[in-house]
């Protein structure tokens, strides 16, 4: 890795540029996943080296994957939201009432989840950027007010019937080239599922909107150091607050997709979401002291997670405990490497 | 508004708790010219200068500014620099996490999109006309804090602005950023731009500037054309006293002369650290000063940095008082009795929030440790002591020491290492951004210092300061000692010449 800028002894440059610290980070949380999930294949072989293994885990994670996106980029500002889990679950549930017991569609729980998800934003925004309140405690404040209503909406576990809902639940898209024979020969194609495609999109359109755009190079500003991107002419509150609404926003998005996966309501969805999006998104090189980060990193992130705890389960090891320490063991290993590599490079 | 005028700002006032920062104060700026604003620590240029680009609101007065009807509202930063106005504040004030190129461009382009073609074309021909030494996709944090500097200036200069505002942009550039500089303020005034230049540096002042406002205590002295205030006058309105003493401290005080016989109170053998400064050799005597000159990046700080523990060190012995002693962080220097006033007073000296008693104290207490704190009567006694002693000018020693003018603080940091009474002074740059008044002060102290048998060692960019203080100077040449000078060698010439450094090869 190239260090720093180089200039010879007239003082011109060398044709070198360093990578800045987000793209570095990004390149080892890629490597990373790859070694992990390629060791597996190696290794433990079996379910690992079926494709439809590696769909499932987006299968499975496409609401995090949102979630961790719209973490990614409270964490780039220098923020945190912690309120995400508590507001999947009270999509989910508010989704659930609205199609079984009020004759829902399609449509209204889409308008509910974003709605929801963009009263939350709002609100937390507003208070952090214009009245300076810590975001941890906002959201504090905001998760327990999602699980409060999430109850209050509905005690008992509902499960969706609505045939239109669950038509567009079941659809199975296919994936080309990636499917195998089952064990009495038929061919079984590979598949995602719609969550999927559209967590891919999110994941898409926010790595555009943070390279390309000026609000995008606003969060990062906002997150180096908000009194310079002040003095820079940026509007560090305008920029914060649009980062919280985003965020939630992203969480209603979440809360649709995981409704969209488990086809139902039930208090216990979603939970302990927010703290596994703050994992992605530190795997994925994000800082917590904000300005560095990358949602392809957090894509990554995710990724890793969940790849690590399927190995976990797959050794055998099925109960929670021990994804969960694995899991530590992994969050501080990404840690102490980020730190070593930034450290290593600052000192040159 | 007047004739001419780009500028005027009438009748400013801004208070801040406890302090009466501007008083009515009035500015005139004119198109094409640079105007010095001077004055003392906390006489009020830079809250003036962020009072004018909206980043404290103003309690009072009226700001207009050519080609807006009225009162020109500035509210925020952005107003500001819509307004025309465009401003290098004296910290930079850029985004390290970003590149060269974002820093130069955001928050000044229109549209939603960020165009990094347009960006990285547009700063690399700026950046390789001023000569630069950086890459317009470099991340900022990468260049030295000189660069970053010369960024934040590039970024200004770019700006269609009316008005310019470079507050303190030389106290980290070497001689021939400056010059660089100048030349590029020459050019923008001849383009019609009104240019407001504030440096603690006078020759600079009657080199390049036109008009001179001198401020003191948070009012208007009086505004001045350059020809009709020679050096003395202008230093003499600025302390608000007739300035006698300016002219050789040292003579005042007489030079004891250093028995440099006997056994050193710190001595360096081939001593290096991982900053990347050549193994050096080094020893200091009861009694003396000394010093560590060069250019900038020539290794200076890193050098004392070594002896202090505060990089970490990887080659070379240190001896104290004749003992071999191991210094692997600042405390093993610390109770050695040795104190270190670094070079970044922002970053590694104040702690912002803590009042200027916490700051004063803070030294003594970790020595202590702990675990064993002062009681509340005996940290106020040391730190009343101190601000009587060095003249500390604070609303009281409960303010928050980051409310504090530049020279103020400094002198609250040296309060926190005379407090621990070290044998051994490092001052790294204690006279930067400082007044004229405070830096003969500090001056004056070091000789005081080492009448009271104490070693110091003074590092400072202006070389009649070193002349004035030092009796033995080391030259750094790229993170290497090049030279030893004293006693008849020590004059601006030869010491130019070591640094430069022809005859070597």
């Amino acid at each position: 890795m190239p260090k720093g800028i180089a200039v010879d002894n007239q003082g011109r440059l060398k044709d070198r540029t360093a990578m800045s610290d987000t793209n570095l980070l990004l390149t080892i949380t890629i490597v990373v996943f790859f070694i992990l999930y390629l060791s597996a294949v190696f290794f433990l072989g079996g379910s690992f080296a079926k494709p439809q293994n590696f769909l499932n885990i987006l299968n499975n994670n496409a609401s995090l994957i949102v979630l961790s996106c719209g973490m990614s980029i409270v964490m780039i500002t220098g923020g945190i939201d912690i309120s995400v889990g508590a507001v999947t679950s009270l999509v989910c549930m508010t989704c659930a009432v609205n199609l079984e017991q009020q004759g829902g569609n399609i449509f209204t729980v889409v308008l509910i989840g974003l709605g929801i998800g963009l009263a939350f934003g709002v609100v937390q925004g507003f208070l952090v950027a214009h009245l300076g309140i810590q975001p941890f405690i906002i959201s504090l404040a905001g998760m327990f007010f999602a699980k409060g209503m999430t109850t209050i909406v509905s005690k008992e576990p509902i499960r969706v019937t609505n045939e239109a809902f669950l038509a567009v639940k079941d659809t199975r898209i296919t994936v080309p080239g990636l499917g195998a024979p089952n064990k009495l020969g038929v061919y079984i194609p590979a598949y995602v599922e719609v969550g999927v495609v559209i967590a891919l999109l999110v994941v898409v359109l926010l790595f555009c909107l943070l390279r390309w755009t000026r609000l995008g190079r606003s969060f990062y500003a906002v997150g180096g150091n908000n009194q310079s991107a002040n003095m820079l002419g940026i509007n560090v509150r305008r920029t914060k607050f649009l980062a919280h609404v985003l965020c939630s926003l992203l969480a209603g998005l979440g809360g649709i997709l995981y409704f969209l996966h488990v086809g139902s309501g039930d208090v216990a969805n979603g939970a302990g979401d927010e703290m596994n999006a703050i994992a992605s998104s530190i795997i994925g090189g994000t800082l917590l002291t904000g300005g560095v980060g990358n949602v392809a990193g957090t894509f990554f992130g995710v990724l890793s997670l969940n790849t690590i705890k399927r190995i976990v389960s797959s050794l055998g090891f099925d109960e929670a405990w021990w994804s969960n320490i694995t899991v530590a063991a992994m969050l501080c290993l990404f840690l102490v490497i980020q730190s070593i590599v930034l450290l290593r490079r600052n000192k040159k | 508004m007047q004739e001419g005028a780009v500028l005027e700002m009438r009748g400013i006032c801004k208070y801040f708790p406890g302090v009466r920062a501007l008083q009515d104060v009035d500015f005139t700026l004119r198109e094409g010219e640079i105007h010095a604003l001077m004055g003392e620590n906390g006489a009020g240029k830079s809250t003036l200068i962020k009072v004018l680009t909206g980043v404290y609101p103003k309690d009072g007065g009226e700001v207009h500014i050519k080609g807006i009807e009225g009162a020109a509202m500035i509210r925020s930063p952005q107003d500001a620099q819509n307004a025309g106005i465009s401003t290098v504040y004296q910290e930079i004030t850029l985004c390290p996490n970003l590149t060269v190129a974002e820093n130069m461009y955001i928050g000044r382009t229109k549209g939603a999109a960020a165009n990094w073609k347009m960006m990285n074309s547009g700063a690399g021909k700026i950046l390789k006309s001023l000569g630069i030494p950086a890459s317009p996709k470099q991340q900022l944090g990468s260049c030295s804090i000189a660069v970053q500097q010369m960024v934040a200036i590039a970024r200004a200069v770019d700006m269609e602005c009316k008005v310019l505002i470079l507050d303190e942009p030389t106290s980290s550039l070497d001689e021939q950023e400056v010059v660089k500089l100048f030349g590029l303020m020459r050019d923008l005034k001849a383009k019609g731009v009104g240019i407001i230049f504030v440096t603690h540096f006078l020759e600079q002042v009657y080199e390049v500037c036109d008009r001179i406002t001198v401020l003191r205590d948070g009012q208007l002295v009086g505004e001045y054309v350059i020809e009709d205030l020679p050096r003395v006058q202008l230093v003499s309105k600025m302390l608000g006293k007739e300035l006698d003493d300016m002219a050789d401290i040292k003579g005042e005080m007489g030079t004891a002369a250093v028995n440099r016989s006997g056994v050193p109170v710190l001595e360096a053998s081939g001593l290096c650290s991982d900053a990347g400064i050549k193994p050096f050799d080094f020893s200091i005597h009861k009694g003396e000063v000394n010093g560590f000159t060069g250019l900038l990046g020539s290794g200076r700080s890193e050098c004392v940095r070594a002896i202090f523990g505060a990089d970490r060190v990887t080659g070379g012995a240190v001896k104290v008082d004749g003992r071999e002693v191991r210094i692997r962080k600042p405390l093993d220097a610390m109770k050695q009795g040795v104190g270190y006033l670094p070079e970044d007073r922002k970053g590694d000296g104040i702690v912002g929030d803590l009042s200027v008693r916490e700051n004063i104290i803070l030294a003594l207490q970790v020595m202590k440790g702990f675990f064993r704190p002062f009681s509340r009567a005996q940290a106020e006694a040391f730190a009343d002591e101190y601000i009587k002693l060095l003249e500390i000018k604070t609303a009281s020693a409960d303010t928050p020491i980051k409310s504090l003018s530049g020279g103020n603080q400094q002198k609250c940091i040296l309060a926190r290492w005379l407090l621990t009474d070290p044998k051994y002074l490092i001052l790294d740059e204690p006279t930067r951004g400082i007044d004229i008044g405070t830096k003969i002060e500090i001056q004056k102290l070091v000789l005081k210092l080492a009448a009271e048998g104490k070693s110091v060692t003074f590092i400072s960019s202006e070389i009649d300061e070193m002349l004035r203080t030092c009796s033995r100077l080391v030259v750094m040449r790229d993170r290497k000692a090049v030279g030893e000078l004293r006693d008849a060698d020590l004059t601006q010439a030869k010491i130019m010449a070591t640094i430069a450094g022809g005859d070597e090869q």
